[in-house]
């Protein structure tokens, strides 16, 4: 096995809350983010954006920027090689854009000057001569025939024939027959839903640092979710052997996977080989909304049949996803998560991706599955409220379970859906009375979890302190929990005990943090790492006992004598064993490396309550409460703070958050006064309720907690809402315009 | 032999089946066996795939051996955020 299996255990530091280690850099802004790093003789990068949603580039003059006094370089997207590589291309031509600009924001040139001042001035002097084509930005329109083609060519082979040009790929999920399943149904109901693209919201803007030497040499300091992932990228793209680029995660103010990619690393990179000197390139908030990677616009049907008792017979569902400018995935996923939650002999679902003159789509948490769930989910409670059933029992009769087919595949084996939905039920919140014009909703929400390549050192210091490096960057607690299971498995406090993000020179190669793994994933690399550092430290105390190694133990922090021949010798502490190791064979550490599997899939349950204004269409979130099976809560803070997040950035997906774009296909909200993300008084107290049903998968039974809470909010928000105004909505975000509408309709 | 359930985009790959059979022990054999075996299934190969083995899903395991009679279903290589 790929895996360590659970082995129950009674934690003396695992599920406790010590303070984070990253706290007093971070309150007293001691914490170095990407725009705070600076070298000597380092140039401000900026970049030249294409105005138009859709234009073919017909020339790019730089000839008068050159000209301007303390210009040192320009790139256009002549100056990177054209990779074979269908993914590294595209990624490549998000960042810089070679022949045609695809949406509004995409990089056309960039500058690298002496001040910022003076590289603004040269974007102003570069002379992009363009021609403008029609474009498409709204996902439906774009599989219409005769819609404008954003990419030629980029059909996949699983596409079926006669379909737009812009529809790269094709996936179907599911078993049994789903017309026969909806002939048993007393009642089917069929929706049609639209969600809008969304942002990450991240704070800190993307930066990075480039610095390339004339002997071929680069290091790159940048704010992103996995610098060895940045590091395979941009040496494709720039050409260069890893070992020659180092790359450097700084601090990181959020990434909920918007970071797991670059948009201006190469480019700075490209600068700083044109220039001869470092670089830095830090966005603006316009820039991150126009040309980092937002989520997936959708448009999902949804047919669901039901029996009067709430037995579901049959479920179906189409999902057009459109991930910009470029083929994108996202839609498998979405498909195969839109019904995971149930038990169901008859399901299927059809997804197709489609391009539009949009930015190009990045991660973000539980990629696909909000929307799809979404859908799904507000239909259930259509179901529900017409057969007049209650919606918890209805999920739990029809739950996915150990042993249940799954919607995508795999038979499931003991998951967390069902004990999530009874802490629901039992909780005061779901009978909590409601006064008149409230109403509450519930959700459930599911996502599959990943392990990945790990790669972890533990190093035991003199003094009895032991440093850890890891190599994912810290976006959720990270350090703390690697930290924690360290001093767990090692029998230390948690306080002597310090973890680092190391960089790509350092260590083996990591994954990205993404997927919900680092706790899982590094956690277990860090446990293994451990053990194997107390083999070690076994090992030189038998030698100064003089007995076998097989006759020593570790226990409470500790070398013991085991067994009845091994002697009798007071126990040799960790610190103890440390002070000595430059005698007793050198320095001691452990290490681990792997490819993890595993992960266990997590499900969650939310119920909110809201109030909404009739006459103004403003919706008040009342009352919050989340269920979700953490699998063992490495430090319950965290895993509460992922839960809390993931409310709060659903909270803004469902009721205001939303990509908007003119009829000239340009983004209109280009900013946080204009794209309205949640504030402290927007929200009500959000109440977390961490069930701990061990993964059989890790040796301490944990699991990932952070994408899932992403998932339920849209849905459940939707459905109270829908219940507090009498009528169903079907199009995220529910912002105040378009609960009017609905209000009107219905009156 | 073992079956290996396919998801349904995959069926105009493999002669209008989801359920093929293919002589595997580990992974990588899997994989390779299914090249072989229906050359059109080698663009999504190619592309990534993810194998859930009695309910675990694996993402990149060449050698994780798959014991007689286990539940195989091909999965899209998935990532997260």
């Amino acid at each position: 096995m790929a895996f360590d299996e659970y082995q129950k255990r009674e934690f003396k530091q695992v599920g406790t809350r010590p303070n984070r280690p990253d706290g007093v850099d971070k309150v007293t802004g001691r914490a170095m983010y990407g725009a705070d790093m600076t070298l000597p003789g380092m140039l401000i990068g900026r970049i030249l954006r294409s105005p138009h949603a859709h234009a073919k580039i017909k020339s790019i003059d730089a000839s008068a920027a050159l000209a301007l006094k303390g210009v040192k370089a320009v790139v256009t997207g002549d100056d990177f090689a054209r990779p074979e590589d269908d993914f590294l291309r595209d990624v490549q031509e998000n960042c810089m854009a070679r022949g045609k600009a695809l949406y509004d924001g995409h990089a056309v040139a960039a500058v690298a000057a002496i001040d910022a001042a003076t590289a603004k001035a040269a974007l102003k002097l570069i002379k992009v001569e363009y021609e403008i084509l029609p474009h498409v930005t709204d996902v439906d329109a774009a599989m219409k025939a005769g819609a404008p083609i954003v990419q030629e060519g980029r059909t996949l082979e699983n596409v079926p024939a006669g379909m737009s040009g812009n529809v790269t790929s094709h996936s179907e999920f599911g078993h049994g027959d789903p017309a026969a399943g909806f002939a048993k149904a007393d009642k089917v109901v069929e929706r049609s839903f639209k969600t809008a693209a969304t942002h990450q919201g991240y704070i800190e803007p993307h930066a990075a640092v480039a610095s390339v030497t004339t002997d071929g040499k680069a290091d790159l300091w940048c704010c992103t979710q996995g610098h060895f992932f940045v590091r395979t990228l941009c040496a494709g793209m720039m050409g260069m052997e890893a070992s020659q680029l180092r790359v450097t995660p700084s601090e990181i103010g959020g990434g909920f996977g918007g970071k797991t990619t670059v948009f201006i690393e190469p480019v700075a990179l490209m600068l700083s080989r044109k220039a001869g000197r470092p670089v830095k390139v830090v966005m603006t908030r316009d820039e991150v909304f126009r040309a980092t990677g937002p989520t997936v616009s959708t448009s999902i049907d949804v047919k669901i049949g039901m029996t009067k008792d709430g037995r579901i017979t049959a479920g179906e569902a189409y999902l057009r996803y459109s991930g910009g400018a470029f083929p994108c995935g996202t839609i498998d996923m979405g498909g195969q998560a839109a019904f995971a939650a149930y038990d169901l002999e008859h399901v299927r679902t059809y997804g197709w991706n489609v391009l539009t003159n949009r930015p190009k789509e990045a991660a973000y948490r539980a990629p696909g599955a909000p929307q799809a769930i979404y859908a799904v989910e507000s239909v259930v409670d259509e179901l529900c409220l017409a057969l007049k059933l209650d919606p918890l029992d209805v999920r739990l009769k029809n739950a996915a379970k150990k042993g249940t087919k799954s919607s995508y595949g795999p038979t499931f084996p003991d998951i967390g859906l069902v004990a999530t939905l009874e802490a629901a039920k039992k909780h005061p919140h779901y009978t909590a009375p409601l006064a008149e014009g409230q109403a509450r909703g519930l959700s459930c929400g599911f996502w599959f979890n990943f392990g990945g390549n790990t790669c972890v050192s533990l190093n035991v210091n003199t003094d009895g302190t032991v440093g850890i490096t890891e190599g994912n960057p810290d976006i959720g607690g990270s350090r703390a929990s690697v930290s924690l299971m360290a001093a767990e498995e090692l029998g230390i406090p948690y306080e002597q005990i310090r973890t680092i993000v190391a960089d790509t020179n350092s260590l083996g190669y990591n994954d990205v943090t993404d997927g919900s793994r680092v706790t899982f994933a590094v956690g277990l690399a860090t446990i293994k790492a451990a053990r194997d550092a107390v083999r070690k430290m076994c090992l030189r105390a038998a030698k100064i006992w003089d007995i076998d190694e097989e006759a020593v133990e570790w226990k409470d922090g500790a070398a013991v004598p085991a067994g009845p021949n091994a002697g009798r010798f007071p126990p040799m502490t960790l610190a103890e064993i440390a002070a000595d190791s430059f005698a007793t064979g050198g320095p001691i550490a452990g290490h681990h490396e792997v490819n993890v599997d595993g992960a266990g899939v997590s499900f969650g349950v939310h119920l909110v309550d809201v109030e909404v204004d009739r006459d103004t269409g403003a919706t008040k979130v009342l009352r919050y409460t989340i269920f979700q099976d953490a699998g063992k809560a490495v430090h319950p803070d965290y895993v509460e703070g992922q839960m809390q997040g993931g409310a709060v950035q659903g909270i803004g997906w469902a009721l205001n958050e939303e990509y908007i774009y003119g009829r000239d296909g340009r983004l209109q909200n280009a900013g946080f006064l204009d794209y309205r993300i949640p504030v402290a008084s927007d929200l009500p107290p959000i109440e977390t309720v961490i069930l701990e049903i061990p993964n059989p998968g890790h040796p301490y039974g944990v699991r990932g907690v952070g994408e899932t809470p992403i998932v339920p909010p849209l849905a459940a928000i939707s459905n109270a809402v829908s219940r507090a105004i009498g009528t169903r909505m079907c199009e995220l975000p529910m912002s105040p315009p378009r609960i009017l509408k609905a209000i009107g309709t219905t009156a | 032999m073992v079956k290996v359930q396919l998801w349904g985009s995959l069926r105009s790959a493999a002669d209008g089946r989801t359920e093929v059979e293919v002589e595997a022990k580990n992974f990588r054999q899997l994989l390779d066996g299914l090249r072989a075996a229906h050359p059109g299934l080698a663009p999504q190969i190619e592309r990534g795939v993810s194998m859930s083995l009695n309910g675990v899903i694996y993402r990149e395991a060449w050698f994780t051996e798959i014991p007689p009679d286990a539940e195989v279903v091909l999965m899209p290589y998935m990532t997260g955020g």
